[in-house]
């Protein structure tokens, strides 16, 4: 299969998914108990400002009629309104998306840089004392709380040590974001660096034992040049992977880190949302958030795709 | 021929067992893991008798007390006792960990034994939910739903249930995929046995341990999945003690009573490094030699 046509089905097995994501949106509403309108609006809220919102959101028809309104603003891209700052849902959402953008990617990028050399070490200290000690890494990793960390970090880099780091906020300039997003990208980089270490010290292994590794071995190249130029190359590769596929948990971490750090992003705002009871805007985050993960996953897929034409062929 | 193929099945099943017995005060994680765990079940259990104060009691005249003969871990912000509220919030958050897995771990072995064995359209749709599932964010759908649903337990679990049987499927489905073409079901099949025996006596006992691997260290993803909503003010309601509203009602006095919030994350910390022990050296024992 060429690459093209991978790309194009790919991009096909996208529709069945991107339908069911949507459903799954719409029918978040229906989970609210009793009457929607009058739960969201509150005890205070007069009978025909309930009304009137039921009807507004097409709640008095019957569902396929509700759902194919909802898919019409969807396409249209009108991811309804915000019932507390009387804009669009959507338009909020996307205008603090770079924010949050900034926060997964420095954290990916943290996460690799602490992945990468502690995997290397217990790859190449096989059942001695550093790799058992690697090995801890992820066990113990995956147990500590996003939030919590982000508190501890907080608490000795922001409060003690000579106030290294602000305690909140985004900064502004590229350094600015750098310096005042350090820490919050170290918290999502520990939650998803365990899964990382794991997958790579586990891909490194195995390369270690291929033929083309002894083979260089054997050529005489210093283990250093092996480990580097060859192993560490292509375990590389398999990690990048791994990163996407846990692409989701590192997206939901920031939701709540963003919350700890009082970083303006779209976890915020949905946070925020949740507790104005403001439902359009839970929504379109969700939805947005999930648009993202399903394009990692397709990017992914493609690059990993280009690397390995095995994959093509599956 | 029936017969042959349930011993042959039985033989299996029982080869895992006595591995597991003869050989689980062998395996280092699996011991510090259960001990690890005992312990804090048991400080669970026995809450009511070590905690020696009411965890929900305010002592608004010793609020924000150091650690003192009377208050081990000292006073929060309403002069309730750290150490009771600690050993109560094990109580509640481990028992909402416990019971949310089991919902996910039935639903979603079932779907994957199903969708396993049946393959085509019943396969085609379990694939379709399990992907448009995973297609959101872990927290962010979890946050989502129960926003919906309303805050409290009932809610945490359905919540967990819809996010978290997909996991179960993935394994099951994989394993029975292999299983269903190893000789001991061929066998089954040809005997005639009808499916939900070949299902139930064959292929769940050969594939479930991957689930029950799994299942350990889903509670760990459980607890704190748990513990940030109780910490977003979406879990746990006031004045249940739980290790999330702990860590969020210190966060104010973080400059003056950096306690108050680490105490409680390391108590969620040591349960889930307990589990994921449990869950490693399970997998060690359980791995077919």
């Amino acid at each position: 299969m060429s690459l093209g046509a991978y790309v194009v089905r790919r991009l096909l097995a996208l529709i069945p998914i991107a339908l069911g994501v949507t459903i799954l949106v719409f029918f978040l509403i229906h989970l609210v108990p009793g009457d929607p309108a009058r739960t969201i609006l509150g005890n205070q809220a007069t009978a025909p400002r309930v009304a009137l919102l039921r009807h507004e959101w097409g709640l008095d028809r019957p569902l396929p009629v509700q759902y194919a309104k909802f898919m019409g603003r969807i396409v249209r891209g009108d991811l309804g309104s915000s019932l507390f700052y009387n804009t669009g849902a959507g338009h909020l959402a996307l205008e603090r998306l770079p924010v949050t953008l900034w926060l997964i990617g420095f954290g990916a990028v943290l996460s690799v840089l602490i992945a990468v050399p502690l995997a290397t070490i217990g790859a190449t200290y096989r059942d001695r004392i550093p790799d058992h000690l690697v090995r801890v890494v992820p066990l113990a990793g995956l147990g500590f709380p996003p939030f919590w960390v982000g508190i501890v970090l907080l608490l000795v880099f922001g409060l003690h040590l000579g106030r290294l780091f602000p305690v909140g906020g985004y900064g502004s300039g590229f350094f600015g974001h750098l310096h005042a997003m350090f820490l919050p990208a170290l918290t999502v980089a520990f939650a998803i660096a365990p899964i990382l270490i794991r997958s790579l010290r586990a891909s490194l292994l195995e390369v270690l034992e291929s033929d083309y590794v002894t083979t260089a071995r054997s050529k005489g190249l210093p283990e250093r040049r092996v480990l580097v130029n060859h192993a560490l190359r292509n375990a590389i590769v398999s990690t990048v992977s791994v990163l996407g596929v846990n692409i989701g948990y590192l997206v939901g971490g920031t939701v709540v880190v963003e919350q700890v750090y009082a970083i303006p992003g779209v976890g915020q705002l949905m946070i925020n949302a949740i507790f104005q009871r403001d439902f359009p805007i839970v929504q379109a985050v969700t939805l947005i958030f999930s648009v993202m993960v399903v394009l990692v996953y397709l990017i992914t897929d493609i690059v990993h795709a280009l690397l390995d034409p095995r994959v093509r062929f599956d | 021929m029936a017969i042959a193929a349930e011993a042959v099945a039985e033989a299996t099943f029982v080869e895992h067992s006595r591995g597991f017995r003869s050989r689980w005060y062998r395996t280092p994680s699996f011991v510090t893991g259960v001990s690890i765990l005992g312990l804090i079940v048991l400080a669970a259990i026995l809450a009511p008798v070590i905690a020696m104060h009411n965890p929900t009691d305010q002592d608004l005249l010793h609020t924000l007390a150091g650690p003192s003969w009377s208050h081990l871990l000292g006073t929060d912000d309403l002069g309730r006792d750290v150490w009771a509220r600690l050993v109560y919030g094990a109580r509640t958050d481990l028992q909402i960990a416990f019971l949310a897995v089991l919902f996910p771990f039935a639903i979603g072995t079932t779907i994957g034994l199903l969708s396993g064995y049946y393959g085509r359209w019943v396969d085609t749709i379990a694939n379709w939910f399990v992907n448009v599932v995973v297609a959101f964010p872990f927290y962010v759908l979890i946050i989502a739903l129960v926003f919906a649903l309303g805050s409290g337990t009932r809610n945490i679990y359905i919540a967990i249930t819809i996010v978290g049987w997909v996991s179960y499927t993935r394994i099951v489905r994989g394993e029975v995929l292999v299983a269903k073409r190893r000789d001991y079901v061929l066998a089954a099949r040809s005997a005639g046995l009808s499916d939900p025996r070949i299902l139930g006596r064959h292929l769940l006992p050969n594939v479930i341990t991957q689930a029950i691997v799994f299942a350990c260290s889903d509670i760990v993803l459980d607890i704190l999945a748990i513990v940030t909503l109780g910490y977003l003010g979406l879990g746990v309601q006031r004045p249940r003690p739980d290790w999330g509203t702990m860590i969020a009602d210190g966060q104010t006095y973080l400059t003056t009573h950096w306690m108050l919030s680490t105490i409680p994350g390391i108590a969620v910390v040591i349960t889930a490094l307990g589990l994921s022990l449990l869950a490693d050296g399970l997998a060690d024992l359980l791995r077919p030699e």
